[in-house]
């Protein structure tokens, strides 16, 4: 097992210093689409934290015994079977959010994070400190979510979790929402900006014109 | 990695047992959390059936389901109540074309390809069901957006033309802009709007926002910024109030059908 330095290298790297949406730009996709509001962020960020997590720890427990022609596709099934799982205990246990992710708990199977960090850590790496990396990138995933979902929660229908913070002209408040950040394309400014800022502090992560 | 990993024989024998290891974890979840998402799904359809009416308080959705809610059935065609099919589920009787009926071009208002033959009705009977006093009729009615099928419950008085509740309850409209369409706000100004004219026809008209007159009985302001999910809604009531949707059936409602059956 590996050290306690190292642990916390791989627990907590991601959530700065090499966070998966903002230096490797990977898993966009439902950063886009899962951030109008903040509880649906929230289940989205616990689901793919715990799929990335398991999903590196099993594959990295049968890493030596992967043929490598079909490595893609044991990975896949591996994925596919723990998203289904979650989408399964979802719709279960957490019914009115499961109605209002619906398809985009399945779509974790083709975030990139997930086959990224498989791919990447998990075929070499101890099966403890796998699950580890996992739950660091589920966490730099989780961070950028939910500081995009709260300016687009925030901004666009000004509440918090569903609670009213600004009260919006139409319900006889004061606020009037901003309609783009509702949008999906908001998202991108709102990740660009992250980036930007990420960047101007942290001068290493610009790359070479 | 080992050449050994990479032998026809090893490959083979990883690939089978991994799938063999995850088919049988996918499917005792499956089966295993089976029981709790039907009571969840049933439980939340009895719970927007039992908001569009008003009757929604407290928290023991079944007893007041049964209290106060009878669930009956509707020939669309003829307009006649009807018993329940067998293993009947409104979603899949609305797609198979053994029960139901395709819509085609100009009679598909509401974007919706095809509707059930059989459609289920809620009768609510505020003073519990055994008093027999109708107060209300719920009809599922839905129809296309801009995005998404949108689910709603509409609510009628007992004369089968005055609006009592409207619930939408499944969109995926544009969140903040068409999502509106679940806003309790939007939705209130239908109550005591009336759904059909005098003679019968669908007469619900939702018009630009801020320009539907409050002493209208047929005008509601459209959502503001979703110009288009206001129109779905316009075809929705279009549809389901005219002759293909729930005419046929109001229309007995009005000339007292009921009160034998």
């Amino acid at each position: 097992m590996a050290n306690a330095k190292e642990i916390k290298s791989v627990l907590f790297g991601p959530l700065l210093a090499n966070n998966p949406i903002a230096l490797q730009v990977l898993g966009i996709c439902s950063a886009l689409a899962v951030t109008t509001k903040m509880d649906k962020a929230l289940v989205m960020c616990i689901a793919l934290t715990l799929v990335t997590a398991f999903s590196n720890f099993f594959i990295s427990l049968i890493r030596n015994h992967i043929p490598s022609s079909v490595r893609i596709i044991v990975q896949m099934t591996i994925i596919a079977s723990l998203v289904i799982v979650v989408d399964q205990l979802l719709k279960a246990f957490a019914y009115d959010v499961a109605k209002e992710l619906s398809v985009f708990v399945g779509l974790i199977i083709t975030n990139c994070i997930v086959m990224g960090r498989a791919e990447a850590f998990a075929m070499k790496s101890a099966p403890g400190i796998s699950f580890l990396d996992g739950i660091g990138n589920g966490l730099g995933y989780s961070f950028v979510l939910m500081t995009v979902a709260f300016i687009r929660e925030l901004g666009g229908s000004g509440t918090l979790f569903g609670v009213e913070i600004m009260p919006l002209v139409k319900d006889g408040g004061w606020y009037q929402p901003m309609g783009l950040l509702l949008m999906p394309p908001s998202a991108f400014i709102i990740i660009a900006g992250f980036i930007w800022v990420l960047r101007t502090f942290r001068t290493e992560q610009v790359e070479k014109a | 990695m080992s050449s050994n990993n990479d032998s026809i024989s090893k490959t083979l024998i990883v690939v089978i047992s991994l799938c063999l290891v995850c088919a049988v974890i996918v499917s005792t979840a499956a089966v295993q959390l089976r029981p709790q998402q039907t009571a969840n799904k049933l439980l939340d359809s009895q719970k927007n059936v039992l908001a569009v009416t008003g009757l929604l308080s407290g928290s023991n959705i079944n007893e007041l389901y049964s209290k106060h809610i009878a669930e009956r059935f509707v020939d669309l065609e003829t307009g006649d109540l009807v018993d329940k099919p067998k293993d009947y589920d409104y979603r899949k009787a609305m797609k198979d074309p053994a029960t139901s009926t395709r819509l085609a071009g100009e009679e598909d208002i509401a974007s919706i390809k095809s509707r059930a033959n059989i459609a289920p009705v809620y009768f609510a009977y505020e003073n519990g069901v055994e008093s027999g006093e109708l107060s209300a009729i719920v009809l599922p009615i839905h129809g296309y957006g801009l995005w998404s099928t949108m689910h709603a419950f509409l609510a009628l008085g007992a004369d089968g033309s005055t609006i009592k509740g409207l619930n939408y309850y499944e969109q995926g409209e544009t969140a903040g802009l068409g999502g509106e369409v679940q806003n309790p706000k939007w939705v209130a100004q239908f109550e005591g709007k009336k759904l059909l004219d005098k003679s019968g026809e669908p007469a619900i008209k939702v018009v630009k926002p801020g320009n539907a007159s409050a002493d209208s009985a047929f005008e509601v302001d459209g959502l503001s910024g979703a110009t288009l999910t206001s129109n779905g809604v316009q075809h929705t009531f279009d549809f389901w109030a005219g002759a293909k949707g729930f005419a046929p059936f109001l229309t007995k409602v009005r000339e007292g059908a009921l009160n034998n059956g």
